[in-house]
């Protein structure tokens, strides 16, 4: 069996915002639109993933939410209606997902082999969150790939950012070595904003984009220094200071998500391909990917 | 009647053992008897609302009050879902949901009802409705935590409940749903060796547990920051459910406190406790952080002092 691989890295926002502006069919609400730039880059992104030959999709979500533990979605279909608790007035998702549990069982036993305290989740009510769904969808609205999520442990409430910087990094070098040994092609997913401040208050038409903007100018200074040295292949350097971003722009980076993707891929120190950056009711959000491939590799924007 | 009618407060633990697995340790089966002294109170009470504050519903777009008559779900646990799934079907007090949101909204808070078929109660909320209400005999309210909310606006919170409750004449028993200390062990443990996850946890919880015993909530809504630090993992910005509570209540000291049980789920403290307002007030605290009546949001500082 030739060794799996990882054939692309995607860092992908999830504000529920954007599949609310999408209008699919699965998604109860309706808009007008808005945050275009970011459901640009995505599209563009998704045709992309089009072209490149993979099995599954392996996603690591700050939503669903781990404290004893990292957990894989362990049965191979879940359907069923996703509302997100936070915004359930734009995002009441009905979905059918299929999950490769070879994949997640290989990657929860290399994780356990290297001392990562795991589990798989096996309750068929189990509900699919809405970070998981609003990445996937955006990347894949033919739902066409299995995929695998992967629970966020939350080391940086528990211990500190530090800490969670190192739990992530294991897990993303365990669950790169289950992937070489499955044989696979993999794609793997990194859901989440980048800067992640809030506002409190929302304008009654969610997709007005006169009231869209950064919740304040040094989140944004913070996340175009990110987004330079990913630009710049630096992405070792941004893992080192991951624990400061964190703290200082409240990221949801956080639970975790960037420093296993990163980790996985071996820290590229090639030029991420950037598809967009938007501010979603205050939080920054950046679509960015990793093309190992130097052929396809692309300077998107 | 001078103040709203809250016959007495429930405070219990967010974790779904005492509801799906009791049998599974002494200490879960003493949670879930203390669940059932409760329900028997509430059930021999008059109340006619049940009112519930859960940590485990957090919020960002200001504070969000369950709105639908009916909601019906099968709930699982991200963390115990191998405990089984809590399939539910509450009956909500939609009348009173809208004037608890109108009575925050008049209060400077930005608040919402939300009523959508399948929204996800959070874990809190269902182990505590199922236990203490299982027949939905009486209608009940779940109001969220938001995120951001610091002292302030969670006191405001509990100011416009109490509105809220004297302006529609209800009887109320108000549940709060939080952890004492909520640090869990970060592994899988074998039920019967659950325990609280350190000494000093313990030694804290038994602490709020002495005045929850002596009735003395204010006192404990004073301390709130400090326990935030010594017991609480930094999840969120502060302990807010014992300002919430207290301003609920009324700000007092004057209850009869019962602490039916305490013991560890998965490490962190879970306590059942009753409060019952009483004549008679006890505490030995001096407190010098100003009482507020209304919520004016943030206060900047960034545009102020600067050359
Ligand atoms: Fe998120």
């Amino acid at each position: 069996m030739a060794k799996g691989e990882i054939v692309l890295g995607c860092l992908a926002p999830h504000p529920p915002h954007v599949v609310y502006a999408e209008n699919p069919e699965q998604n109860e609400a309706f808009s007008e639109g808005g945050w275009e730039t970011l459901r640009w880059g995505y599209n563009r992104l998704a045709r992309k993933l089009k072209t490149i030959d993979y099995d599954a999709m392996v996603i690591f979500t700050p939503h669903w939410q781990t404290y004893i533990g990292t957990h894989f979605l362990g049965l191979p279909e879940f359907k069923s209606k996703s509302v997100d608790p936070v915004f359930p007035n734009i995002f009441r998702f009905n979905y059918d997902i299929s999950v490769d549990v070879d994949l997640a069982e290989k990657m929860c036993e290399v994780a356990g082999d290297s001392g990562i305290i795991t589990k798989m989740m096996r309750n068929p009510d189990f509900r699919i969150d809405y970070g998981t769904i609003t990445s996937c969808h955006m990347l894949n609205p033919d739902w066409d790939k299995p995929l695998v999520t992967i629970s966020s442990n939350r080391n940086a409430h528990y211990y500190s950012p530090e800490v969670m910087n190192e739990q992530a990094s294991a897990l993303g070098e365990a669950c790169a070595k289950a992937i070489e040994e499955s044989g696979k092609k993999v794609v793997l997913i990194s859901s989440h904003s980048l800067s992640h401040r809030h506002f409190v208050t929302e304008s009654p038409l969610p997709e007005d984009m006169s009231r869209e903007h950064i919740y304040n100018h040094s989140q944004y200074v913070w996340d175009m220094k990110l987004v330079d040295l990913m630009r710049g292949g630096k992405m070792r350097e941004v893992i080192d200071i991951m624990p400061e971003f964190t703290e200082q722009t409240i990221a949801e980076t956080e639970a975790g998500g960037l420093t296993w993707m990163m980790a996985a891929m071996g820290y590229p120190d090639y030029p991420a391909e950037i598809y967009g950056y938007q501010s979603v009711i205050g939080t920054g959000n950046l679509i960015a990917a990793w093309d190992p491939m130097e052929a396809t590799r692309e300077i998107v924007l | 009647m001078t103040g709203p009618d809250i016959l007495f407060e429930v405070y219990c633990p967010p974790h779904p053992q005492p509801l799906l697995s009791p049998e599974a340790s002494d200490g879960y089966g003493k949670l879930r008897d203390a669940y059932e002294t409760c329900r028997k109170r509430i059930e021999e009470s008059e109340a006619d609302l049940i009112l519930v504050y859960s940590t485990t519903w957090p919020s960002i777009i200001g504070h969000q009050i369950q709105a639908h008559p009916e909601p019906e779900w099968v709930h699982v646990d991200d963390d115990f879902h191998f405990l089984g799934s809590m399939p539910y079907k509450f009956r909500m007090d939609v009348e009173f949901a809208e004037a608890f949101r109108d009575a925050a909204k008049s209060r400077g808070l930005q608040s919402r009802t939300v009523a959508y078929d399948g929204f996800p109660i959070d874990t809190g909320s269902v182990v505590a409705l199922k236990l203490l209400n299982p027949e939905n005999r009486i209608p009940a309210c779940i109001v969220s935590s938001n995120m951001y909310a610091n002292r302030a606006e969670t006191i405001v919170l509990g100011k416009s409940a109490r509105d809220a409750i004297q302006e529609q004449g209800k009887k109320a028993v108000v549940v709060v749903v939080s952890s004492l200390s909520n640090r869990m062990f970060t592994e899988h443990i074998d039920p019967t060796e659950d325990r609280i996850h350190s000494a000093k946890d313990d030694e804290w919880n038994r602490k709020i547990l002495e005045f929850f015993g002596d009735g003395r909530l204010e006192d404990l809504s004073q301390l709130s920051r400090e326990i935030h630090g010594q017991i609480r993992v930094q999840k969120v910005v502060a302990y807010k459910p014992a300002w919430w509570m207290s301003a609920t209540m009324g700000q007092h000291n004057n209850y009869t406190g019962e602490v039916l049980a305490y013991e560890a789920l998965h490490g962190s403290g879970g306590a059942v406790v009753l409060l019952t307002p009483a004549s008679g007030s006890v505490g030995d605290k001096e407190f010098d952080e100003d009482d507020v009546e209304h919520y004016h949001g943030d206060r900047g500082v960034l545009d102020k002092g600067a050359l």
